[in-house]
């Protein structure tokens, strides 16, 4: 995809932005809509974007498959460790009060931070692994079939 | 215009077009969950139907073909089984209380409780993320573990790692012969 110059430069400019609103919507999640989820699914755009116009490869430099393979297990690691942490400091399973004992609402406030972070992670990795999958099969239509 | 969009989707025969106007048709629920207060629901809808489900359906289109085939059964019995599964959801709209009424059973049951509670207890304004991170927590723990499976599922099927490095290996071997 050499010669779409346009494409490539608004993308270029998109992607940050896009990145940026993810972020956004990821750690704001506690005042405005949104949260893990989205996030993650907008994350994952970024990178679909990127790959659709810079090609499979050269997304696939910045983001490897095999770190996208960890990543979609970790978010369910790092979702189900708060469960267990909160065992561990004598509470129940995702009792997020445990993480501030003196101050139980902040402690919620840590808890759904960390917890909609591993829900991010694992939604972005999931989204960006199946499109690896897709895109990384060899195509059966030539460019010109479109 | 969703009911435009879902025949012209119906209609057409160009698998292209279908990938697009289904898009279209999310965007479209998407604006329908915003006119109804959803906003968490329409970001999905946007996100995901419009976005990301566009890009898979036309990386499947890349990987099979570009028309759908004509069918030559008659469309008289699936026509009608839709026919009688539409009147029975509508049938069954009938009963249920108008939008945003105070004593619909949504706003009695646990609803009231989640609202006051929270504030005191969890101390976020938005209370959406307050139910599905915190008082849901479980539910939301589960949801992750099925987009795990959902993603670990998709790559066993369809991205052959351990075919690829089976042919690799294979590679080597006749390299070393």
């Amino acid at each position: 995809m050499r010669h779409h110059l346009i494409l490539r430069v608004i993308t270029k400019l998109l992607v940050g932005a896009i990145m940026l609103f993810a972020f956004y919507v990821q750690f704001h999640g506690d005042f405005s809509p949104g949260g893990g989820f989205q996030a993650g699914v907008i994350m994952a755009v970024a990178f679909i974007l990127y790959g659709l116009v810079f090609s499979l490869h050269n997304v696939q430099r910045v983001f490897p498959p095999w770190l996208v393979h960890k990543l979609v297990a970790l978010g369910v690691l790092i979702y189900a460790g708060t469960g267990v942490v909160s065992m561990f400091l004598g509470y129940t399973f995702l009792d997020y009060g445990s993480f501030v004992p003196s101050h139980p609402s902040s402690g919620q406030h840590y808890g759904i931070l960390v917890v909609e972070l591993g829900v991010g992670v694992t939604v972005t990795a999931v989204m960006v692994a199946i499109y690896y999958a897709f895109a990384g099969r060899p195509p059966r239509l030539s460019d010109e079939e479109w | 215009m969703l009911v435009l969009t879902a025949v012209a989707v119906v209609r057409m025969r160009s698998l292209f077009a279908i990938a697009m106007l289904s898009g279209v048709f999310s965007l479209l629920s998407a604006l329908l969950f915003i006119t109804l207060d959803a906003v968490d629901v329409a970001f999905t809808e946007a996100a995901v139907g419009a976005g990301i489900s566009a890009v898979l359906v036309l990386g499947t289109l890349a990987l099979t073909s570009r028309f759908e085939k004509p069918t030559k059964r008659s469309p008289a019995l699936p026509l009608f089984v839709v026919m009688v599964t539409g009147a029975a959801l509508i049938y069954g709209t009938l009963d249920m209380p108008n939008l945003g009424s105070a004593d619909a059973p949504a706003q009695l049951h646990v609803g009231p409780d989640y609202l006051e509670r929270s504030v005191e207890e969890i101390d976020i304004p938005n209370v959406v993320t307050s139910i599905l991170a915190s008082y849901r927590g479980f539910d939301t723990l589960g949801e992750t573990a099925v987009v795990f499976t959902a993603g670990i599922g998709v790559l066993m099927l369809i991205s052959g790692l351990s075919r690829r490095r089976r042919r690799d290996d294979e590679d080597d071997e006749s390299e070393e012969v």
